[in-house]
C-alpha cells in the first residue's frame, strides 16, 4: 500500500501529467491515512489535495506555457543533498518508538486526557472535532486567519491591475 | 453555452445533494468524520463543478463575487467573535462555558459556532481564489 | 541483525523519508516553478505522513468516541495535520498566484530564464 505510493512520486518525474499524478497521489495518500486511523484528516486530503488544488493547478496551467524546459544544470548535486538529507533522516527515527505501539511518548502526554474527557467536559463524541474547535481553539483561530490572509493575498495579486502587459514604463527597469 | 445536454442536466441533478453532503459533513462533524475545513471545501467544490460546466456568469449569478468576498473576513470575525462573547461574559477568550445554562451545551453550542466561522472562511477563500485565477485567464 | 529488525519497525519512516527526498530533489533539481510547488506540496505531505504515523496503535481505531472501542490513535496529531492541508493549499494558491504574475512580467516560469532576462536588462 504504501509502495504504490512511491511508486506513483516516481512516476511524477514525467512532464506535465504532473498534475493529474498529483490528483491520484493525492487520492493514495488519504487512503493510506484511513488505514492509519485518521479518518478526518483523509477526508481533507481527499477533498482538498485531489479536489481544490488540482483544479487551482489547472488553471494556472491555463495562464501559463505546459511544457516543461529541459534543464541543463546537473543533476547530481540535488541528488547528492536529497540522498543525504535522507539518510540522516533515517539514522535518526531508529531512534523512535517502533511503529504502532501503545507505550510511545506520544500517547502518555495530553492525547489520553482528550479522548476520556471528551465526552464528559464537550458532549462531542469525535475526539478530533473537539480537539480542534475547543481546546485548542487558539491554534484553529490562527490557520483560520492565515486562510483568510493567503486569500487576500491571492486577491490582491491576481485581481487588483487587469492585465496590461508592459505598456507600463520604467517600475522594474532598474 | 449549448454544450452537453446530459452532462448540464447530471450537474444540475447532482448539485443540490454535494451541497446537501457539505451540510451533512459540517453538521455530523461532532459525531463523525468532518467539520468546517471539509465541509468548505466541498461547499467550493460546487462553485466549481457550476463554473465548469454553466460558465462563469452562471456561477457568480448563483454566488455573487461580492457575497463570496465578505464571507472571507465574516467567518474570521463568527470565531473571534466566538472567543470574545466568553471574554464579555466573565471567562477566558475562547472559553466557551459561559454561553449556555450548563458547561457541556455552553462547549457544544461554543464548537457548533466555531466550526461554522471556519465553514465559511474556507468556503469564500476557496471560492475566491478560484475566481481570481479563472478570471484572469479571460 | 538488530538493526535490520530495527529498520523493519521503522518502515514507515523510511517510505516518509523518501517521500520528502523526493520532494526535497524536486525542489532543488527543477527549474520550472509550478514543478518546484508540486515538490513542496509533496514534501508537506510527506511531513503529514510523519504527524500521523507515531499517533497510530496497531488493533486501535478512529478517535471517535464509542462503547464498543477501547483503544483509540492519537487525535492531536490529526488535528494540527487537519488544518495543515487547509493552509497547505491557500498557501499553494498564494505561490501559483505569484507565479501567474512572475509569467507576466517575464514570459516564462523557468528560473534560468527569468535570470538570464535579469541579467539582460
Amino acid at each position: 500500500m504504501l509502495a504504490v505510493v512511491t511508486v506513483a512520486i516516481v512516476l511524477q518525474r514525467h512532464l506535465f501529467g504532473v498534475v493529474v499524478l498529483t490528483t491520484i497521489y493525492s487520492f493514495l495518500m488519504a487512503s493510506v491515512l484511513i488505514v492509519l486511523d485518521a479518518v478526518d484528516v483523509a477526508m481533507t486530503e481527499a477533498s482538498v489535495g485531489a479536489g481544490i488544488s488540482t483544479v487551482i493547478l489547472l488553471a494556472t496551467l491555463h495562464l501559463i506555457s505546459t511544457t516543461e524546459m529541459r534543464s541543463f544544470r546537473t543533476k547530481v548535486l540535488p541528488l547528492v543533498v536529497a540522498i543525504g538529507t535522507g539518510a540522516l533522516l533515517v539514522w535518526g527515527t531508529l531512534a523512535l518508538p517502533p511503529f504502532g505501539t501503545a507505550d510511545a511518548i506520544i500517547h502518555k502526554h495530553v492525547g489520553p486526557r482528550y479522548l476520556s474527557d471528551t465526552i464528559k467536559e464537550t458532549g462531542v463524541p469525535n475526539a478530533v472535532t473537539s480537539v480542534l474547535a475547543d481546546y485548542r481553539g487558539y491554534d484553529t483561530l490562527g490557520e483560520t486567519t492565515v486562510i483568510f490572509t493567503a486569500g487576500i493575498g491571492v486577491m490582491l495579486l491576481l485581481r487588483g491591475m487587469r492585465r496590461r502587459g508592459r505598456t507600463e514604463e520604467g517600475g522594474d527597469g532598474q | 453555452m449549448s454544450l452537453d445536454l446530459i452532462l448540464r442536466i447530471g450537474t444540475k441533478l447532482i448539485l443540490p445533494f454535494i451541497l446537501l453532503f457539505a451540510l451533512y459533513v459540517q453538521f455530523h462533524g461532532d459525531y463523525g468524520p468532518g467539520g468546517g475545513f471539509q465541509a468548505g471545501v466541498i461547499t467550493s467544490g460546487v462553485v466549481v463543478l457550476l463554473t465548469i460546466t454553466f460558465g462563469l456568469e452562471a456561477a457568480q449569478r448563483m454566488a455573487p463575487q461580492a457575497v463570496v468576498q465578505r464571507m472571507i473576513p465574516l467567518g474570521v470575525l463568527i470565531y473571534a467573535g466566538t472567543g470574545v462573547a466568553g471574554l464579555l461574559l466573565g471567562k477566558n477568550f475562547l472559553d466557551y462555558s459561559v454561553l449556555g445554562h450548563d458547561a457541556v451545551h455552553a462547549h457544544e453550542l461554543g464548537i457548533f459556532l466555531v466550526e461554522a466561522g471556519v465553514l465559511v472562511t474556507v468556503a469564500g477563500t476557496m471560492t475566491a481564489i478560484f475566481y481570481a485565477f479563472v478570471e484572469r485567464g479571460r | 541483525m538488530a538493526t535490520l529488525i530495527d529498520l523493519a519497525q521503522h518502515y514507515n519512516y523510511i517510505v516518509t523519508i523518501f517521500l520528502m527526498m523526493a520532494g526535497l530533489y524536486i525542489v532543488i533539481a527543477r527549474g520550472n516553478m509550478v514543478k518546484k510547488l508540486i515538490g513542496l506540496s509533496i514534501f508537506q505531505t510527506s511531513v503529514y505522513l510523519l504527524y500521523i504515523e507515531p499517533g497510530k496503535i496497531i488493533g486501535g481505531t478512529a478517535p471517535i468516541i464509542d462503547p464498543a472501542f477501547s483503544v483509540y490513535s492519537n487525535p492531536l496529531p490529526h488535528v494540527l495535520i487537519l488544518t495543515a492541508i487547509v493552509v497547505g493549499v491557500a498557501t499553494l494558491a498564494l505561490g501559483l498566484a505569484l507565479v501567474v504574475r512572475i509569467n507576466e512580467a517575464y514570459g516564462t516560469v523557468e528560473e534560468e530564464e527569468i535570470v538570464e532576462k535579469d541579467r539582460d536588462v
